[in-house]
C-alpha cells in the first residue's frame, strides 16, 4: 500500500568510484585465477589499491559532500542496506569466503593453501618483511580484516565527524586493530616470539586461559609469561575494573576487533540488527549457555591438567574442538560475518560471544555505566532503536524517562548520535540512582522484557 | 469499567496506559480510523527519508496490545450518544463506554487560498498525508513549502533528501518568529543556506496554480513572484479535530472545551490532547496545545481523573525541542520572542555559528532565572526545571552552568566561553564558573 518511488540516481562521480572498487574486486578474481606468479602478485596490489581508493573516494564524495550531521538518506530504501539483492549477494560472498578460509584453504604441508592459495602467496613479500616467514591463509584474512577496519574506518570518520565522540573512538578501533592485531603478533613473530595478541582475552580468545597455551608460553621465557599474566590480569581482574568504570563499552567498541570490524565495515548494517523481543529471547538463551560451555571447557581442561588426564579422560578436549569448530568458526566467522548485510554487525557479539556475555554480566549489575534520558524530552521517534547495533529497543527506555541498563549495550553511542532531540547520554555517574527514572515523566511500569 | 479512546495517537495512548497501571481490571477500548497501531506522529519524516520503515515508527510491538489487555478497534467513530453512554463506528457497532476520552487530534489548517485542492496540495499530519507525499513527489524537481515553522522545516528537508529543491516561503522576516528570537533564527537560517534550500522572508501565498489536468504547476507569491513547482506542502498549523464533538453537541469553540480535569460539559466524557481546549488556561499558558510534549501529559493527568484521582492538569515548566537540519533546539520556561518588559537576556552564540544559548531572567535583582533557549547544546531538562521552579539567580546559574550541559562526551566544553562572556554582557554582577561538566554534580 504504501508508495516507495525509486532511489534518487546515484551521482556519477559516486558511480566512478565504486565501479573502482568493483574494478578492483574483479582485479582480485584475477589475482586468484591468474596461472602466472608475476601477474598475480600484480593484479592482488592493484586489486588492493583499486578497493582502498575507491572506498576512500566513495566515502569522501558520499559524506564529505554533505554539511557534517547525521546521514541516513534512503538506509531503509538502498538494496545493499534494506537486505535487497546486493545485500544478499554480499552476504553470500562474505560467508562463501569463510567457508572457503576456514575449511578449504588449509596448509597441505608443502605450502599450498588449497582455494586460496594464489592470494596468500601474494602476500609473502609483505609477509616475509613484517613476520619474517611466508603469509599463510591467516595472514592473508588478517589483511583483510584489517585492511577493511581501515577503509570503513576512514568512511566513519568521514559520516561521524559532527561526533568527538564517534571519531575518537572509530580512531581507537582503527588502531588497535592495525596496531595490536595486526602489526604487533607479525613483529613479535618476527622476533621469534609467540603469535599473542594483546586485545583479545579469554572467554573471547578461550584458549589463551586453556593448560596448553599457557603451559607452551611459559616454556617461552620472559615474555611468554608475561604474556601469560598479561591474559590472566586483563581477564579477571582488569576486566571487571574497567567494566565498574566504563561500561562494556571500554572493551567491545573501542578496543576489540570484532566489535572493530563491526563498528566499520558493519556500520552500514547496524539498523538491519532485529529488535523485537523475540531476538532478545533467543540473545539470552544462546549467550549465557556459550560463557557457561566455555567456562566449563575450561575447567574440564585444567582438572584434566591437574590430575595428570587422569579425570574424565580427554573431554575436555574433544569439547574444546567442538567448541573450536561451533563457536569459533561457524558462529564468530561464517555467521558472525558473513550475515552482515542481512542481520546487523553484532549477529556475534549479540547472540554468541561469551566475553561480550561476561561484560555484560558486569556492566548490569557491577558498574557506573548508563545511557541517561533527559527527562520527558523523547518523541518515540524510534531513531535510537534503530540504530542500535546489538537489537536494544532504547526508544522503550527514553519514552518511559528511564536511563538504559542492559546487558548488549556495547556504548558505541549511535543512540546519543542519532537522536534528534538530545535525549540520551551516555555517562559513568554514581552507582546511586543508576536506575532512577526520570520524575519529568511518570514511567508506565508495564514490563516491556519477560 | 469500560474506557473508550478515540484516537490512538500519543494521548490516548498514554491515557489507556495509566489507566492500565492504575485499574488493572478495567476494559479498555482505543478506537482510530487512521492506524491499526499506535505510530509515532513525529517520526512520519524519517519514513520518507528513508531513515526508517513504516513498522519501526510503532513505539510498541503488536504483541503489547494483547498483553496489556488493550482493545484496538480500527474504525472511524461516527457519533456519540451521550445519554445511553454509546459510541457509534461506521462499521454499525455501537460501543457502550463508562468513560469516553475524546483524543482526537488535529486537522491541518487550509486558508482558503485558491487553488488549494489542487493535486499536489498537501499538508503532513497523518500517515495518509505521508503516503500521499510519498507518491505526489515521485520524480518532481521542485516542491514549494509554505509556512516557517516547525513542520515547514521538516517538510524541506524531507524534500531535500529526495534531491528535490525545497522553496520555502515564510511570512515573517525571519524564520518562527513566534517563537525564535532573530539570533537563533539566524542560526536555523544557516542551516537553510548550508542546505541549499531557498527560503523567500516577507513572503505569503497569494494562490497555487493549476495545469489542465488538475495538478499544481505553480505558486504565486504575495510578492507577485510566481515559482515553478510540481508539489505544494501547506505547513500553516493545524486547528483541533472537533467533528465527532459538536456533532454530539459537546460544548466547543476552537477546540472541546475542557476544565482543569479534562472533563467536557457531558458526564463521563473528557477531552486530551490536540483537541482540548482549556476553559482556563494557567497564567502564561496556551488554551490549546498541540504539542507531543503536552499531548502524553494530558493523557497521563485526564487517565488519573478516569481512575477517580481527580488531577488537574498541570504543565509544570514548559519544555520543547527541535532539530533544524543538522541544528538541534531545546528551550525551557519562559523564552520570549521579542524583548519582554522585566525580563533581561544573555545570548552566547560560538563563532562556527552552530552553538549559542540564551537565558532569560528578571530584570530586578535577584534576577531570578526565567527560561532558556539552546542551539547545538544539549542541556539537562531536570537541571533546568530545577533552577527554573527555584527561582535561582543568574549568577548562581552561570557559576554552575556545567552542571546543565548534556553534551556527548568529549564534545568541546563552552562553559568558560560563555561565562565569559556573561561577565561582558553583564558586568555589575561578575561570576566565576565553578562548575563545570560533571554527572549529578548539579546545583542544589
Amino acid at each position: 500500500m504504501f508508495v516507495s518511488p525509486p532511489l534518487p540516481a546515484t551521482p556519477p562521480t559516486e558511480k566512478l568510484t565504486l565501479a573502482g572498487v568493483a574494478g578492483g574486486l574483479l582485479a582480485l578474481l584475477l589475482a586468484l585465477t591468474d596461472a602466472d606468479p608475476g601477474r598475480r602478485q600484480l593484479w592482488f596490489y592493484a586489486a588492493l589499491g583499486l578497493v582502498s581508493s575507491g572506498t576512500l573516494a566513495w566515502s569522501w564524495l558520499k559524506f564529505g559532500g554533505h554539511p557534517a550531521g547525521v546521514q541516513q538518506d534512503n538506509l531503509w530504501r538502498r538494496a545493499s542496506t534494506a537486505r535487497g539483492a546486493v545485500a544478499w549477494a554480499t552476504g553470500l560472498a562474505l560467508t562463501g569466503f569463510y567457508v572457503v578460509l576456514y575449511w578449504f584453504s588449509d596448509n597441505d604441508g608443502l605450502g599450498h593453501f588449497g582455494l586460496l592459495n594464489n592470494l596468500v602467496h601474494a602476500l609473502d613479500g609483505f609477509s616475509h618483511s613484517l613476520r619474517a616467514r611466508p603469509a599463510d591463509q591467516w595472514f592473508l584474512y588478517g589483511t583483510f580484516y584489517t585492511l577493511a577496519v581501515l577503509l570503513m574506518g576512514a568512511r566513519a570518520l568521514w559520516k561521524y565527524r559532527h561526533s568527538r565522540y564517534q571519531l575518537i573512538r572509530t580512531a581507537s578501533v582503527m588502531f588497535f586493530q592495525l596496531g595490536f592485531a595486526f602489526l604487533l603478533p607479525g613483529l613479535l613473530q618476527f622476533f621469534q616470539q609467540p603469535e599473542f595478541y594483546f586485545t583479545y582475552f579469554w572467554p573471547l580468545k578461550y584458549d589463551y586461559l586453556f593448560p596448553g597455551t599457557v603451559t607452551s608460553l611459559l616454556h617461552n621465557g620472559g615474555v611468554g609469561v608475561f604474556m601469560v599474566f598479561w591474559g590472566a590480569v586483563m581477564s579477571l581482574v582488569a576486566t571487571p575494573v574497567l567494566t565498574y568504570y566504563f561500561g562494556k563499552r571500554w572493551y567491545c567498541s573501542w578496543v576489540c576487533g570484532c566489535g572493530g570490524l563491526a563498528e566499520t565495515a558493519g556500520d552500514p548494517y547496524r539498523h538491519l540488527a532485529d529488535k523485537s523481543r523475540a531476538a532478545w529471547r533467543w540473545e539470552v538463551r544462546l549467550i549465557y549457555p556459550i560463557l557457561g560451555l566455555i567456562i566449563l571447557i575450561t575447567a574440564l581442561l585444567w582438572a584434566h591438567f591437574a590430575t595428570g588426564g587422569t579425570l574424565l579422560g580427554d573431554a575436555g578436549n574433544v569439547a574444546a574442538k567442538w567448541y573450536g569448530f561451533a563457536i569459533g568458526s561457524v558462529f564468530s566467522g561464517v555467521i558472525g560475518v558473513g550475515f552482515y548485510p542481512l542481520m546487523g554487525a553484532r549477529v556475534w557479539c549479540r547472540f554468541g560471544c561469551p566475553m561480550a556475555a561476561y561484560l555484560g554480566l558486569l556492566q548490569k549489575h557491577f558498574s557506573r555505566f548508563r545511557i541517561s534520558t533527559n527527562g520527558g524530552q523523547c518523541i518515540s521517534c524510534g531513531n535510537c532503536s534503530n540504530v542500535c547495533e546489538m537489537g536494544i529497543d532504547v526508544q522503550q527506555y527514553a519514552q518511559r524517562g528511564a536511563p538504559v541498563v542492559r546487558a548488549a549495550c556495547v556504548g558505541c553511542g549511535l543512540c546519543s548520535t542519532a537522536c534528534p532531540r538530545g535525549v540520551l547520554n551516555l555517562e559513568n555517574g554514581p552507582r546511586e540512582g543508576r536506575l532512577q527514572a526520570s520524575q519529568l515523566i511518570h514511567a508506565d511500569s508495564l514490563r516491556i522484557l519477560s | 469499567m469500560h474506557l473508550v479512546i478515540v484516537g490512538n495517537g500519543i494521548t490516548g495512548v498514554t491515557c489507556a496506559l495509566t489507566v492500565r497501571r492504575l485499574h488493572p481490571e478495567a476494559r479498555i477500548t482505543l478506537v482510530s480510523d487512521e492506524s491499526a497501531h499506535h505510530y509515532s506522529r513525529t517520526a512520519l519524516m524519517y519514513v520518507y527519508m528513508g531513515h526508517l520503515r513504516l513498522q519501526d515508527i510503532k513505539p510498541y510491538e503488536d504483541w503489547f496490545w494483547p498483553e496489556q489487555r488493550l482493545s484496538l478497534v480500527h474504525a472511524t467513530a461516527t457519533a456519540l450518544n451521550p445519554d445511553e453512554q454509546l459510541l457509534f463506528l461506521n462499521d454499525g457497532t455501537a460501543l457502550p463506554y463508562d468513560q469516553l476520552l475524546l483524543a482526537t487530534g488535529s486537522k491541518s489548517k487550509r486558508y482558503g487560498w485558491p487553488g488549494q485542492h489542487l493535486a499536489g496540495v498537501q499538508s503532513l499530519y497523518s500517515l495518509p498525508d505521508l503516503e500521499a507525499m510519498a507518491r505526489d513527489t515521485h520524480g518532481i524537481s521542485r516542491g514549494v513549502v509554505v509556512g516557517g515553522g516547525l513542520i515547514g522545516v521538516e517538510l524541506a528537508e524531507m524534500l531535500h533528501s529526495r534531491r528535490i529543491e525545497p522553496v520555502v516561503l515564510v511570512r515573517d522576516g525571519h524564520y518562527w518568529a513566534s517563537v525564535l528570537p532573530p539570533a537563533e533564527a539566524h542560526l536555523v537560517d544557516r542551516q537553510f543556506q548550508e542546505n541549499q534550500v531557498p527560503v523567500r522572508y516577507n513572503t505569503e501565498l497569494q494562490e497555487i496554480l493549476g495545469d489542465a489536468q488538475g495538478r499544481v504547476r505553480a505558486v504565486r507569491t504575495t510578492a507577485g513572484d510566481e515559482i515553478a513547482c510540481q508539489w505544494v506542502g501547506l505547513a500553516t498549523g493545524v486547528r483541533p479535530n472537533i467533528a465527532l464533538a459538536t456533532a454530539a453537541g459537546i460544548e466547543t469553540d476552537q477546540g472541546i472545551l475542557v476544565d482543569e480535569l479534562l472533563r467536557t460539559n457531558l458526564p463521563n466524557v473528557y477531552a486530551a490532547g490536540d483537541c482540548a481546549q482549556h476553559r482556563q488556561p494557567a497564567a502564561g499558558e496556551v488554551p490549546i496545545e498541540q504539542l507531543w510534549y503536552t499531548g502524553r501529559m494530558q493523557g497521563e493527568t485526564v487517565g488519573h481523573t478516569i481512575c477517580g484521582q481527580p488531577t488537574p492538569y498541570r504543565r509544570g515548566v514548559w519544555f520543547n525541542s527541535a532539530k533544524f537540519f543538522n541544528l538541534e533546539y531545546q528551550t525551557y520556561g519562559q523564552a520570549p520572542a521579542v524583548a519582554t518588559a522585566g525580563l533581561q537576556q544573555f545570548y552566547w552564540e560560538h563563532e562556527s555559528g552552530r552553538q549559542a544559548l540564551r537565558v532569560y531572567f528578571r530584570a530586578e535583582a535577584p534576577h531570578v532565572v526565567v527560561g532558556f533557549n539552546a542551539m547545538g547544546l544539549r542541556l539537562r531538562q531536570v537541571v533546568c526545571e530545577q533552577w527554573i521552579q527555584a527561582r535561582t539567580p543568574i549568577a548562581t546559574v552561570m557559576a554552575q552552568l556545567g552542571a546543565a550541559n548534556f553534551d556527548p562526551e568529549f564534545f568541546p566544553q563552552h562553559e568558560l566561553a560563555i561565562v565569559a562572556a556573561f561577565n561582558r554582557q553583564f558586568p555589575e554582577q561578575p561570576v566565576l564558573l565553578k562548575q563545570r561538566k560533571g554527572l549529578f554534580a548539579r546545583f542544589r
